[in-house]
């Protein structure tokens, strides 16, 4: 029935977080974090794959994987860019980027853009307050951003894609 | 200005090393840790009057105290490194610039609790930084520093593991945080009516700040008379304070408590951006008590001084707000933040910060009234204490200050 496995390779990674917490419970956002990593996203099938490892029922790793913000729950795009709205972002002029953002790729913050290339996200305060205004870029800081800076990167996406 | 204990090294080339790291004095506090017994170099903590940086400020030795002795179960010692407050960008330069300082902090902590596995839970946007500093546990654990033994020389086991969160502001809460870290949800814990330690699966465990956990090698090396010789009486040593907004240097700064606050915006941080004019800051985190430019005058940064002007330190994380900006959308900004994020357990919050979000909307749309303004405070009032964290009371405190203290900036939206 499920469709959803770790690679080989992630199986090790794991076996491994099992041996590093008193309880295999701990591993709960361990293993969400590499259904994320192999898939891009975590799917039903993968929750309920995860509920076998640990033991668990599938809606205690639903309510889990939901609770957390940074688990996709449905397929988003190549390059996801998640842009602080927060305070300090936003009195440095984080509305411009997301103006500029919304503009050039022609998307809303939540939406995907139609050739699967971009997602873009308004998170709440990355911690990079002093690089005000920044986003991350598949996890990646890009911080102190101008509208030039932007265009540079949004241009290398489109390249790499 | 400038007082550099715990970023001394920041500024060196690869400073986060092993190599540069041990060049530059890391590690060298543990040969006089393992002449100290696990009590004296608690005793030792308790006397520098260290106190948690991650914004309580709540004393550091004392907490370790609470510990229980000759208990047969394990004891584990958490580093909290969630740091999500808004204006908080300090731990992350600690992971980035000297991820050995915090080992080494860990491994003096570690000895004095009797822990043998220290568990470092890092927010999970900061991608870089936790692979950084695992990188510096697997050279750590190479070089043989932690391990099956300390140095390759004292009888001592330690683990270290990282552990990457999943977003969630909640989890910087102590006990939300074991809650993630135990597989579920961060829900915050109910508080036992004593003092007591933490438990993490049943198991005795103590939570500290990153920051709190990198002063602690200088302190077993310098004794507490070497860091109360920094701060004031009773806020003693350094702290990394944060700038940021409209300001020429934001940045991460190191200094003694004690200073002015208006010197520090002026001085490391540079003043305001050219054109620009201050109207107020929030202190520490945008959690705490808005201060106005006439407020900001007078403000000393340290504990007591803070409290006594009727706002907190916090994570010394300095939000400055120019005069070019509506203290409405400030607050909108921050609701909007706190519905977000509030964990949803308890009504008056879950609830209260999604009515405040509502309110400022109708307000900034040209529809609310002044009566709206006394809801807010209502709605604040039934926040503050009445939740099992304090996320709800720390909203009160932001919300309430903004409405009270710029009354005139809301009646601008005020039709009649």
């Amino acid at each position: 029935m499920n469709t959803f496995n770790y690679t080989p390779e992630n199986e090790l990674k794991f076996q491994e977080y099992v041996t590093r917490y008193p309880k295999i419970d701990s591993c709960m956002l361990p293993a969400l974090w590499l259904v994320q990593e192999q898939e891009g996203w975590v799917s039903p099938e993968a929750m309920v794959y995860v509920a076998d490892k640990l033991g668990k029922t599938p809606i205690q790793v639903y309510e889990v994987a939901t609770f957390y913000t940074m688990f996709n729950l449905k397929p988003i795009g190549t390059y996801h860019i998640e842009l602080c709205k927060t305070l300090s972002c936003r009195l440095c002029g984080s509305q411009k980027i997301k103006d500029h953002i919304k503009q050039t790729i022609g998307i809303e913050a939540g939406q995907t853009s139609q050739d699967g290339v971009f997602h873009l996200s308004e998170v709440e305060c990355m911690g990079a307050c002093g690089g005000a205004p920044m986003f991350a870029l598949n996890g990646e800081y890009h911080e102190k951003l101008t509208i030039q800076r932007v265009d540079e990167l949004i241009k290398e996406c489109k390249n790499a894609n | 200005m400038l007082t550099k204990i715990v970023s001394k090294n920041f500024d060196i080339p690869n400073s986060h090393t092993l190599e540069v790291a041990l060049a530059n004095g890391r590690y060298s506090s543990i040969d006089k840790l393992f002449s100290m017994t696990p009590d004296e170099v608690t005793a030792e903590v308790t006397a520098s009057g260290l106190r948690g940086k991650g914004g309580g400020g709540a004393a550091c030795g004392p907490k370790w105290e609470l510990m229980p002795k000759n208990d047969p179960r394990p004891a584990y010692l958490i580093v909290n490194g969630d740091e999500s407050e808004p204006g908080t960008f300090k731990d992350r330069q600690i992971f980035q610039y000297d991820p050995h300082l915090l080992i080494e902090g860990i491994i003096c902590t570690c000895y004095a609790i009797n822990a043998h596995h220290a568990y470092i839970y890092i927010r999970g946007e900061y991608k870089f930084f936790i692979d950084r500093v695992n990188a510096a546990i697997k050279e750590a654990l190479d070089a043989k520093i932690i391990g099956e033994k300390i140095m390759d020389k004292y009888d001592f086991k330690l683990d270290i593991t990282v552990h990457r969160g999943g977003g969630a502001y909640i989890c910087g809460e102590k006990s939300a945080l074991i809650e993630s870290l135990e597989g579920k949800r961060g829900h915050p814990r109910l508080k036992p009516a004593g003092k007591e330690c933490e438990w993490f699966f049943d198991n005795p465990a103590t939570v500290n700040n990153v920051e709190t956990i990198a002063s602690v090698p200088n302190i077993v090396e310098n004794g507490a008379a070497g860091y109360t010789k920094y701060g004031t009486a009773k806020s003693p040593g350094t702290m990394l304070f944060a700038i940021s907004g409209p300001v020429k240097n934001p940045g991460v700064y190191e200094m003694a408590y004690g200073n002015k606050m208006i010197d520090f915006l002026n001085i490391l941080g540079g003043g305001m951006l050219e054109g620009k004019k201050l109207k107020a800051i929030i202190p520490g985190g945008s959690s705490c008590p808005i201060l106005t430019a006439d407020e900001v005058q007078r403000a000393v940064l340290d504990y007591e001084s803070m409290w006594d002007i009727g706002s907190t330190l916090g994570t010394g994380g300095m939000i400055v707000i120019d005069e070019d900006t509506s203290m409405v959308d400030v607050a909108k900004n921050l609701i909007e933040f706190y519905h977000h994020e509030s964990c949803g357990q308890c009504t008056p919050c879950r609830e209260g910060t999604g009515w405040i979000d509502k309110i400022l909307k109708k307000i900034l749309k040209g529809d609310g009234s002044i009566e709206d303004l006394n809801t807010i405070l209502d709605v604040c009032s039934t926040m503050n204490g009445k939740t099992v964290c304090v996320f709800a009371p720390a909203v009160k405190d932001i919300i309430e200050s903004i409405v009270k203290k710029f009354p005139h900036e809301f009646n601008i939206y005020f039709k009649n």
